[in-house]
This record gives C-alpha cells, structure tokens and sequence, in this order.
C-alpha cells in the first residue's frame, strides 16, 4: 500500500514537473506537448497503441529468452570447458566492440521487417550481458565446496550440475535483470530501421505526421512497460533465489 | 576397522617459491586418532591438503605413503572449519552429495540412519541457512560418514562452534570415527588432549611428538592427566613462537 501511495506520489511530481516546465517556457505542442495533451492522444489512440505495444512486447519477451536461453548455455560450455573459452571468449569480446545497433539494417536486409530482426536484436543486445554475468558466477564457486567435490572424486559434469549452476543462480538473477531493462533497447532500435509494427515504428510514425502528443504517449506506455518488465523479472529472481536457499 | 590404514608423510612444501615448513616426518597411526597442534600459518592445514590430495598450488618434495601400499584416493573423507553444505540442498541432500557427484546411486536408508545418528531427525528437511552452527557441522559429520571412507582428514571441524557444543561435537566425532584413521589439525591444545592417541605439535622448529594422556579417548576434558596434557601442550605452543 505504501509502495503504491510512493509510486503514484512520484508520477505526479513527475507530471507536475512536466507540465510546469510547458507553462513556463511556453514551448509550442509540436516541441512540447503538455502531460494534458499526451493523456488526451493516448486515451484517444488507446487500441492503436495497445496494438502496437503488444507487438514490441512480443519481440522484447521472445528476445529475451532466446537471449538468456543462449546466455546460460554460452555460459556453462565455457565454464565447463579451457578451449572454448580459448576459442570462444575472445569472439564474444569482440562482438561487443561492435555496436548492436550498427547491425540493424544488416538484420532487416536479411530477415525482412518482419518480428525476427527485432527478436534478434533484442537477443543480441542481452546475450553478453547474461552470458558475462552467469560465467563470472559459475568461475566463483567457493574452494571450499570444489575442495569437498574433488576429494569426494566427483566428475566434472556432476560438479557442474550439483554445485557450480546452483552456486551461480544468484549471478544469472543479476544478469537477467539488467537484461530486462536491455532487451527492449533491441526491440526499439530493430523497429526504427525498418518495421510496420510495433511501439518504436508508431513513434517515427507520429513524428513524420507531427503527432508529437501521440509520439510522446507511445514513448511512456513503452517506459511503463520496460519498468514493468523489469519489476517482474526482479521480483522473479529474487523469489527463485530465495526459495533456492531457504 | 582393520582395513583403516597408516599414513607416513614425509618432505618440505613451499608454495609459490615461499617454503611453508622444512622436512618433516609425520606417522599417521592406523584406526586411531592423530591430533596435529599447531599456531595459524604453521602449516599444519598445508599438510592436511597434500594428505587430501588438494595439493596442485603446493611445491611438496617428499612422499606420502600408506601402510597398505594402496592409493589415498577415494579412501580419504575431508572434515573443514567451515562446513561447506550447499545452500540449496537440504540436510538429507547435503549427506548424500557425495554419492550424486559421483553419479552413484544414493544410498538412503544409510542416510537416514546417519541423520539419526547425529541427532537431526527433526530438522531433516532444512536448508543450511535455517540451521545452527552446531546442527551444520553435524551435517557434515553425517556427510563425512555418509563417504564410508577408512581415512578421515579434520581441519579445524570444531574451532568455530562455542565450548559446549564443541565438547559435544567432540565426543559425537569421537563415538562415530571409531576404527578410522582420523588426522585432527586443531590450535586448541585442550582439544588434542582430549582426542589424541597420538599427538604432534608443529611449530617453526617442526614436529615434536607429545606423549598423550594414557587415558583411551575421548577423555574427559577435567580429568587432571587431561589438564596436564593440555598445559604441557599449551608451553610447546607458547615457546615456538
């Protein structure tokens, strides 16, 4: 209840702030719209914007288990095995000096504008993050718990399975929270380069007709939603943890 | 347990170029209790840790041999300070990890025998972290049998539990070690005097051999013989360092 009373305290500072700042600087509707004015075009345009959002949300959630899916996996074949990560880790270092944006409109020439270059972006933009953090958990087992499993001659995989992945499920959590504040970066991006759905194309939309109230409504729905997102991603891991250890 | 054997260690470890001890010779003796005292840093867990083949960063030069000639591995059990239990595995999962690493079939009834045995019947279903230190360490006393090994190396098991549950876990090990070669590294003299059938001080001048209480053990932690034993061991202490 108290939570609820300080979320809705702060939206209301916030939109206070906001309309404030269009009565004082007078800027016009075209720059800044007024928090009355984005209300009135996302009540107006509230199946539109539904429309699209569940389409964005589509590619942000498939995006994001394809990504933490592959992340994991990624993560427990170079734990487990020295020539991958050999082979493997220097790639994905530098995969990142490439920006994931850049590769936009190489996704859209391949795979059309369809749902997968947004998917892919999205996947993309999380894997390391996901991967680097669930690889550091699994590389910090505690010695004296791998001491124990060698004296006891258990086998590597077994390690891995018994100990190792539970040891670094509170690792996996903090990755895959920061993944679900990324993942919907992807999806955005993916639409602008080239979509005919989705949040990110019904903003550029709304921007080339000089909908400013209704571009600023689909950039809050989708703030609210990536905020959403992320509290239930949070609140996942943080009862998966906690059930893990107690 | 006539299959327990006796352990000889012998040689000098250095790690990283920096010498933790000089040669030494340390007999192990077979079915009994070896109580190693020793300051911190003295080496003493260094030499548990080549004894539980742990020993990849240590430089050893020297040999560890067993009576029977046979191989240390898979017939040792290692006992820690800190007991090591996996946060999300419950007591009865925790004593049976061992066979699971290895991928053997888990002995339950066993295990649930144990569990009686160390008194957490009641508690069998618990997480670590809903435990006491005393009820963690017997889980580990439980997991340590549970590894049904002839040879039992103990690092410390009980310095971080208070006296009264100490002298308990103490008496527990005691009844439940019975016919295994146990090696006990402990800085509590009052503690080697109760175990020891054979007891070593190592300080920085090496090894001495301590003739223990005549007593069998566990000995009682009053009885005058015992006290002496624990002063004799306490000057050895004192004077090394």
């Amino acid at each position: 209840m108290m939570r609820a009373l300080r979320i809705i305290g702060v939206t209301m500072f916030i939109l206070s702030l906001w309309h404030l700042l269009v009565v004082l600087t007078g800027l016009p509707a075209f720059i800044l719209p007024s928090p009355a004015r984005v209300g009135m075009a996302l009540i107006g345009n509230l199946e539109l914007i539904a429309h699209h959002a569940s389409v964005t949300m589509a590619e942000v959630m498939i995006g994001l288990l394809l990504g933490a899916v592959l992340g994991v996996a990624t993560a427990i074949s170079l734990a487990q095995s020295p020539i991958a990560r050999v082979v493997v880790r220097p790639m994905m270092v530098l995969s990142q000096a490439l920006p994931v944006f850049a590769l936009a409109p190489v996704l859209t020439l391949w795979l059309g504008y369809g749902l997968w270059p947004k998917i892919i972006m999205a996947l993309l933009i999380i894997y390391f993050p996901v991967t680097s953090a669930f690889f550091d958990g699994l590389m910090q087992t505690p010695r004296g718990m791998l001491d124990q499993a060698k004296v006891m001659q258990a086998r590597p995989w077994q390690i891995m399975r018994h100990i190792r992945i539970p040891a670094a499920v509170p690792a996996l959590a903090s990755g895959l929270r920061l993944a679900a504040v990324y993942a919907p970066i992807g999806a955005i991006i993916g639409e602008w380069v080239g979509a005919s759905q989705g949040l990110g194309y019904l903003m550029l939309l709304a921007n080339g007709r000089a909908k400013i109230d209704l571009m600023f409504a689909a950039l809050i729905v989708l703030a609210v939603l990536t905020l959403l997102l992320h509290a239930s991603v949070d609140r996942l891991c943080s009862y998966v943890v906690r059930r893990q250890q107690a | 347990m006539s299959n327990s054997p006796a352990l000889h260690f012998h040689g000098s470890a250095a790690i990283a170029g920096t010498p933790i001890f000089d040669p030494l010779d340390l007999d192990i003796a077979a079915g009994k209790w070896t109580c190693l005292l020793g300051a911190s840093g003295v080496g003493k867990t260094t030499v548990l840790r080549l004894l539980a083949g742990l020993g990849d960063h240590i430089d050893h030069v020297g040999s560890i041999r067993t009576s029977d000639g046979q191989l240390l591995a898979g017939r040792i059990s290692l006992m820690a300070q800190t007991d090591n239990l996996m946060p999300w595995l419950d007591v009865f999962d925790n004593i049976v990890i061992g066979s699971r690493l290895r991928g053997d079939a888990v002995d339950g009834d066993r295990a649930e025998r144990l569990i009686e045995q160390v008194g957490l019947t009641a508690h069998r279903h618990k997480k670590p972290n809903a435990l006491s230190g005393g009820q963690r360490q017997r889980v580990a006393l439980a997991r340590t049998l549970m590894e049904g090994r002839p040879i039992v190396l103990l690092d410390e098991p009980f310095s971080a539990l208070d006296a009264k549950i100490r002298a308990e876990m103490q008496e527990l090990a005691a009844g439940l070690f019975a016919g295994k070669t146990v090696c006990l590294i402990t800085h509590d003299p009052g503690e080697a005097a109760r175990l020891g059938d054979v007891i070593f001080v190592m300080n920085a001048t090496g090894l001495h051999s301590v003739t223990p209480p005549s007593s069998p053990v566990i000995r009682p932690y009053d009885a005058p013989d015992v006290l002496a034993c624990q002063g004799q061991l306490l000057r050895l202490l004192r004077e090394s360092s």
